[in-house]
């Protein structure tokens, strides 16, 4: 089985300990994982602001880049929604035929984290280790675009020493939203000071999410309010184990 | 009355005052939770709601491709059974239109049934420019027009009004309008309700014009058809001596059989009822009973050209019962003024760019007061995927250029350029990372990103460089 690690931009420049994360939990669930260089961003950001044309040579460079892996596994539900959600779109509007290429071949073998360990690794106990209170928030695209449903929730109860607590308005969105949060950011904020307000009424000291994007909104809000919760990729929670736990 | 929606702000401007507003937004979070929460309690009642959704988006969708055959049977059918059809092209022309066949009958004020359609042309405005004063009779339409507010719901124009508010609104101007409101009058329902009642009847019974829109229009028969809760429809159905009928050509279903499903899906979707109250149909005239005339303006106004849209043509499939207002996290915040139309929330912000064009501010920036969360789509009865058709219309506006995005399209097309060459994408991180002690807390022009959230701390080696020490 080969298996590419699509990483995600933001993971790569901003979040690296999820790219590691999820590489040392795949390595130790018995995956042989690959980082293709060569890929850099999904073209979410621009297809999402309106700039379908300037997505299209991300869409090609990520046919290219993970052509021949079996799977291809993203921390990214809003990524993965992308590829899947949207390359078909882009396909049929655009007039270029490697870009139906890329949806034909690419869309299948594109995996959420979450997806790939209970759907084709056939695991929820991954051997994780977090003592620790948690709240789950599942983020719109994995909730709604991919239908995640309870998968995230069955691997994190398989966590020993991890309590987890539910989120009060969890399937509301966080006010994220790609460049939303900077073209409304008054209306963003709002809906992110609920998203942690809510969050804190559960008095878990950790907010997962498989999402760093959403992470990093409802993370900045959280500091600069000062409150002791922290946000944490969901990934970190899963490779933290009795032997090499996460500080 | 302050109806119109010209020279609005853009969307982010016009939102934060009602972000602003803590009363505002109290009021819209109580009635949009509680109205969410039933919606989902009386369609999880039908074990079938997800074969009707699909039933009612492929009708809708096989309507609109033979919308020009529909609506010619449709107009023999009015015809035929005694009523008169007008063709509007736009809503200079209904109202034009409109206001003739009012003055024909030589009266000077109107009743009103609740209607968008009515609304979206300021039909209300156009009347009164000719001297015809037309009364709202839904009460919360009634409430924003004494109030001289605009509407901020599709289905509970008045949404942003808590009891107290109507109270004073019906205690100061009611008696400028017809019969004063009681002294006495205090803020519980019942007595506002009263007080509406009354005022509303001497209107109801005096009236001998009546005006209305309608939520379907049945081809086969002829038939139009409106959804009410309030009884006050059917008043104005049925008392007036000339009733006037203004709907959107995208309303008409082929039979009445497809009627059926709507009627399940429009009620609980809307209020969260089983069935509505109310169900009033009427055809063309009769001798004994109703109206002696009857006339139908079918109005196109953008419709024609939204359908040209192979992807937005969706939004025309909408039978506005509100549910997409109802649990989006922005329209809760925002307010619905803030959309800049009688179409607020997410179907506002795909249908009023559609039938407008996106030139003024507020039509270039709706398609952008979205997070893309999906939650509209999900509840949506006609299946209309409001994220889809917004994200089509925002490639609409940056093709454009317009205000803001020329500056916009040069910093994508730089990110699309380092984006499809990683080795720049890789020195640029490396860089940021080096850098990263130096790095402000808040960045020039980031502003509306720091202004309420810190920056990450950038981390010492980005993933790739990690990989390549580890794993290589």
């Amino acid at each position: 089985m080969r298996v590419a690690l699509f990483v995600t931009c933001v993971n790569d420049a901003v979040y690296p300990s999820t790219g590691i994360a999820v590489v040392k939990l795949l390595e130790r669930l018995g995956v042989e994982v690959d980082f293709p260089p060569g890929q850099t961003c999904c073209g979410q950001p621009q297809f999402n602001t309106g700039y379908r044309r300037e997505t299209e040579p991300l869409v090609r460079r990520m046919g290219r880049v993970f052509e021949g892996y079996d799977h291809v596994v993203t921390p990214s539900g809003s990524c993965a929604a992308m590829v899947r959600d949207n390359y078909p779109r882009i396909a049929h509007k655009g007039s270029d035929p490697q870009l139906q290429q890329v949806a034909d071949t690419l869309v299948p073998r594109m995996y959420e984290l979450t997806e790939f360990l209970v759907d084709v690794l056939g695991v929820t106990d991954v051997g994780a280790y977090f003592p620790h209170t948690v709240t789950y928030h599942p983020s719109c695209h994995g909730l709604r675009m991919l239908g995640l449903g309870e998968r995230p929730r069955k691997l994190l109860e398989a966590v020993k020493g991890l309590e987890l607590r539910d989120l009060p308005g969890a399937e509301e969105c966080c006010g994220f939203g790609g460049t939303f949060a900077m073209k409304n950011s008054d209306v963003s904020a709002a809906m992110g000071e609920d998203k942690v307000r809510n969050a804190a009424s559960t008095g878990a000291e950790v907010l997962c999410g498989a999402d760093n994007s959403c992470l990093m909104h409802l993370d900045g809000l959280l500091h600069r309010q000062g409150a002791p919760q922290r946000a944490l990729h969901l990934a970190e929670i899963l490779a933290s184990t009795e032997e090499e736990p996460l500080g | 009355m302050s109806g119109t929606y010209l020279g609005m702000p853009s969307f982010p401007v016009a939102a934060r005052e009602a972000v602003n507003n803590p009363t505002l937004r109290a009021n819209l979070r109580h009635a949009t939770h509680t109205i969410r929460a039933k919606r989902a309690v009386a369609v999880a009642e039908l074990a079938d709601w997800a074969l009707l959704r699909e039933a009612g988006k492929q009708i809708k969708d096989r309507t609109l491709r033979h919308l020009d055959t529909l609506l010619v049977e449709l107009e023999e059918k009015v015809t035929a059974a005694g009523g008169v059809v007008h063709w509007a092209a736009d809503a200079e022309e209904a109202n034009r239109i409109v206001t003739e066949l009012v003055v024909e009958t030589g009266e000077r004020e109107v009743v009103k049934v609740k209607s968008m359609a009515t609304q979206e042309i300021g039909l209300n405005e156009a009347l009164e420019a000719a001297g015809i004063a037309a009364y709202e009779t839904d009460l919360a339409e009634l409430i924003v027009q004494l109030g001289e507010d605009r509407p901020s719901h599709i289905l509970v124009p008045a949404i942003h009004r808590n009891r107290g508010e109507i109270r004073d609104i019906f205690a100061t101007t009611m008696g400028e309008w017809g019969r004063p409101a009681p002294d006495d009058l205090t803020d519980s329902p019942a007595a506002l309700a009263e007080a509406a009642r009354l005022h509303l009847r001497e209107k109801f019974l005096r009236a001998k014009v009546g005006i209305s829109g309608a939520n379907f229009m049945v081809a086969e028969t002829g038939t139009l058809v409106v959804l009410e809760s309030e009884g006050n429809g059917r008043m104005c159905l049925t008392l007036p001596e000339t009733l006037i009928s203004v709907v959107g050509i995208e309303k008409v279903i082929p039979s009445w059989r497809d009627l059926e499903v709507f009627l399940q899906t429009l009620p609980r979707s809307s209020t969260a009822e089983r069935m509505n109250p109310y169900t009033s149909t009427w055809t063309g005239t009769t001798d004994s009973d109703g109206p002696k005339a009857f006339h139908l303006v079918l109005l196109d106004n953008g419709r024609t050209a939204t359908l040209a849209d192979e992807v937005g043509r969706q939004a025309l499939r909408c039978i506005r019962c509100s549910a997409c207002l109802n649990v989006c996290p922005v329209y809760e915040r925002a307010g619905g003024h803030a959309y800049g139309s009688v179409y607020p929330g997410p179907i506002g912000a795909i249908l009023s760019p559609q039938l407008r064009g996106t030139q003024s501010d507020i039509d270039a920036s709706l398609p952008y007061a979205s997070s893309l969360c999906g939650a509209c789509y999900e509840v949506c009865p006609v299946a209309i995927d409001i994220p889809e058709v917004l994200v089509h219309l925002r490639e609409q506006v940056a093709e454009k250029g317009g205000k803001g995005h020329r500056l916009e399209k040069t910093a994508m097309k730089a990110a699309g350029w380092i984006l499809n060459h990683p080795a720049a994408l890789t020195a640029g991180e490396r860089i940021a990372s080096k850098t990263r002690a130096l790095h402000p807390k808040t960045v020039p022009g980031a502003s509306a990103w720091t202004d309420s959230r810190d920056l990450p701390a950038l981390p010492e080696q980005p993933f790739r460089d990690w990989w390549k020490k580890n794993r290589t």
